[in-house]
């Protein structure tokens, strides 16, 4: 229930609009927020929300509309005149400094004032009084993803803000962190500050928002109660058409080993990654096995030992069917049937600066045979391009456009279809939807699911339990770099998986998951 | 006997140095805003004429002095438009800066070659500077000297203690969040450059008003790509920039008079000493690799737009 408090709404915006050279990012778009309402603002990547919070925020500036804050008619210049009025935000990309410390990073942040006085010691109280533990003296980029957003919570706290703005704050949280998120967040709710919460996870917003206002390409689409809606009926006034979830065909191929780990073990060469500890699993033909953890628990060192950018130390210790691929260097691997998804799209899966067609190349040329004579055949390559962009309605107007000037979503739906299109036997992905729109998030999965249906060994890596619950057959869970025995995705709940996680271990003996359930 | 061999070699190095750490110190400063200003060279020699002509001119020292970090600062405002409000690319600005400079000062000093400055006045303290070996390479300095080594600490503390110089680290490191939390990228670059040019201009004005009091052509001689390459060596810490000043200049000057003095080593090989040992040096000094990932700002080099 919304706190009962003032009648004079915290923030209201009226007619905003934003145009950017061919799109409208923003069209005419009202708000109201009351204080101490969590509201939450919902829509697909691009369909503006993040625009809308800049010009809240003073980052950005709109063409035309008007804000009053507190009932008056103000304009916000710049961020630290909305800090002044008590707006604090916690960006989606966190607006952190790696090389300094985290007292450093939250000073910034703040007024001087506040940053003159003794700073320790509040950051320990807020810490304390929300349970977000931090070390002050620390470096950034020695931290975790989640301990990261608690420097960016912990630095609005301090201002004794009126209003919070999240953007996606629960994509990198395990569900314990949510829920202590959440319990933050209700906590301040009830203290009378009002929360902008932007986000594309359904059931989160029924779980915690008390208004939603739903935008969908630039304009606001509707604002409802989300305890009166279901997750579904949200989810088609987000993206205006009905959506799909994944269709599964109880298959019935015959399932071989198709890519078999044993015993891998490998010493990160990062000052702060994570070792490799005696990884064991198989990943078999026509199966999706999903691996769950938080991000910094060697998820990157396993992508990086599959896909032979780092090699293992015996050639054994991956296999390919029969074939040992531990000294295969990636295009080997290629060659072999495995193909990668990083989890960077730009600047790993795909060069930013260049085009797509030689982005398709780079990763097709040897299985696709688009080298003759040391010669590219372009003529081939960018029929290959062409096949890619239709099959996986990518949204490019030409495929000489470069990689960067694609949103996230349609580039990583180019790089599946890239990937996809070279008929692979095994194929590793990490975080496949990890800032991706929610139709092209579907899009996705469908064509992992199909990929599977089709006798391909597909292996997911990913910190999102809803898609992993989605379209895994079987889970397995990474932390401080062991990683867990499988265990049958119909067996087990998000709340063992969330406690997996976090290193607890439900099945240290055989049974013990029947016990916890 | 021996204090009379030392003290002039060591005055002499002192002299030499002076200059590096002026323009070492203040390109610390541009890049640590993530700004690489390859102009040092063109600002500095600048800087030298500007100095050396209003020496010449009013034949006040202080003034002259004031012309010099002038001169250097203006150079630095043509980089600082171009590249923060135009996005042109910063090395090729900074080459262009150091091409101009060199012609521009040539230009400019036409008139003034030829002709000397009695150089700039040394401290005198009663008793001592009186004080023989000791007294006059501490307390007989001219007003650079110090100011050159009071640069190094005032940097120091100001990068590493106060909130500006947060703000600036900040601004190089990642200059997207920086600008979201709201600090304006911007005017705390141009601020960054035009110090850097200063000091630069500085640099440039020891050399026509202290080292060799008169103007020649070019007369900075590869200096400013030698302060630039101790920004780099010294991991854009002022004091190893400043110890690296001084090295250099070090054993230019002991090579110099091992050559007076004959030794039996090919001459090539001992001017290629101070670079050699220079380079050497800073890298054994900053190897280890982490700790130098920290100090380099992240954004050195890299255009700011405000859009997205």
């Amino acid at each position: 229930m919304l706190p009962i408090m003032s009648k004079t709404p915290m923030l209201q915006l009226f007619g905003v609009t934003k145009r950017y050279p061919g799109v409208i990012a923003n069209n005419n778009v009202d708000l109201k927020i009351m204080p101490g309402e969590i509201h939450a603002l919902l829509g697909e990547n691009g369909a503006g929300k993040s625009t809308l919070v800049k010009y809240i925020y003073g980052v950005q500036k709109a063409d035309s509309g008007t804000l009053e804050w507190c009932g008056k008619q103000t304009k916000i210049n710049n961020p630290k005149m909305a800090r002044k009025l008590g707006i604090g935000m916690v960006f989606q990309h966190f607006s952190l400094f790696d090389a300094l410390t985290v007292k450093e990073n939250i000073s910034l942040g703040i007024s001087s004032k506040i940053a003159n006085s003794d700073l320790d010691k509040e950051i320990i109280n807020i810490s304390k009084k929300y349970g977000l533990p931090l070390d002050p003296d620390r470096y950034v980029h020695t931290l975790s993803v989640g301990e990261r957003q608690r420097i960016e919570v912990v630095r609005c706290l301090l201002q004794d803000p009126s209003m919070l703005i999240m953007d996606e704050p629960t994509s990198v949280l395990t569900p314990q962190e949510v829920e202590l998120l959440f319990r933050t967040l209700r906590q301040l709710s009830a203290d009378g500050v009002s929360i902008l919460y932007i986000s594309h996870k359904l059931q989160e917003i029924k779980d915690l928002c008390h208004t939603a206002t739903i935008m969908r390409m630039g304009e606001v689409v509707a604002t409802c109660n989300p305890d009166h809606e279901t997750p579904y009926s949200m989810a088609e006034m987000m993206m205006g058409k009905n959506i799909s979830t994944p269709n599964r065909v109880e298959d019935s191929i015959n399932k071989s080993p198709a890519l078999i780990i044993s015993d891998l073990s490998i010493q990160s060469e990062k000052s702060y990654g994570t070792d490799l500890k005696n990884i064991n699993f198989t990943v078999n033909t026509g199966e999706v096995l999903g691996i769950a953890g938080i991000a910094g628990n060697g998820q990157k060192e396993l992508m990086a030992a599959l896909s032979g950018e780092v090699l293992a130390e015996r050639p054994d210790s991956i296999k390919i069917a029969n074939e040992p691929v531990g000294l295969f260097y990636p295009n080997q691997r290629r060659h072999a049937g495995m193909v990668f998804v990083p989890e960077e799209r730009l600047g790993h899966a795909a060069v930013p600066m260049m085009s797509l067609w030689e982005n398709a190349f780079l990763s097709g040329a040897t299985k696709m045979n688009f080298k003759k004579n040391g010669f590219i055949r372009v003529a081939d390559v960018k029929d290959y391009t062409h096949d890619i962009i239709k099959k996986f309605g990518v949204k490019t107007p030409n495929i000489q456009n470069i990689a960067s000037s694609l949103s996230g979503g349609n580039l990583q739906k180019f790089i599946f279809g890239r990937e996809i299109l070279q008929n692979p036997r095994i194929i590793v992905a990490i975080q496949p939807t990890w800032g991706v729109d929610a139709g092209s998030a579907a899009a996705i999965r469908q064509s992992l699911i199909d990929l599977a249906s089709k006798g391909c060994a597909v292996l997911v890596i990913s910190q999102d339990l809803e898609e992993l619950f989605e379209i895994s057959d079987r889970l397995s869970v990474i932390y401080d770099g062991k990683l867990s025995p499988s265990i049958n995705t119909k067996s087990i709940s998000l709340k063992q998986l969330g406690l997996m996680m976090g290193g607890v271990s439900v099945f240290s003996e055989k049974g013990a998951i029947e016990n916890v359930s | 006997m021996i204090i009379d061999l030392i003290v002039p070699a060591l005055l002499t190095i002192i002299t030499a140095s002076t200059p590096l750490v002026f323009a070492a110190v203040g390109e610390i400063v541009v890049e640590k805003s993530g700004v690489l200003n390859l102009g040092v060279e063109g600002m500095m020699v600048v800087g030298a004429v500007g100095g050396f002509a209003i020496a010449i001119i009013t034949d006040d020292p202080v003034l002259a002095i004031l012309a010099g970090a002038l001169s250097g600062m203006l150079m630095a405002l043509i980089f600082g438009l171009l590249t923060l409000y135009f996005y042109s690319n910063q090395v090729a600005t900074g080459l262009a800066l150091t091409l101009f400079g060199i012609g521009f000062s040539a230009l400019l000093g036409h008139k003034f070659v030829g002709i000397t400055f009695e150089g700039l006045p040394k401290l005198y303290i009663s008793g001592l500077s009186d004080i023989p070996g000791i007294g006059q390479l501490i307390f007989g300095q001219d007003v650079l000297v110090y100011f050159s080594i009071l640069s190094a600490i005032a940097v120091t503390w100001f990068l590493g203690r106060t909130r500006w110089g947060m703000i600036v680290r900040a601004v190089g490191e990642n200059h997207d969040s920086a600008h979201s939390i709201g600090f304006s990228v911007t005017s705390v670059r141009l601020s960054c450059i035009l110090f850097g040019g200063a000091m630069a201009g500085l640099g440039g004005a020891y050399l026509s008003l202290a080292y060799t009091p008169l103007w020649v052509e070019n007369m900075t001689a590869g200096r400013g790509w030698i302060a630039l390459a101790l920004v780099v060596f010294a991991s854009w810490r002022p004091w190893r920039a400043f110890f690296g000043a001084y090295l250099f200049g070090g054993i230019t000057i002991i090579q110099l008079y091992a050559q007076g003095l004959g030794v039996d080593v090919p001459s090539q090989i001992l001017s290629m000493l101070p670079y050699l040992a220079t380079i050497i040096v800073l890298i054994v000094i900053s190897r280890d690799d982490s700790r130098l990932r920290l100090n380099a700002p992240a954004c050195l080099g890299r255009n700011f737009h405000t859009s997205g």
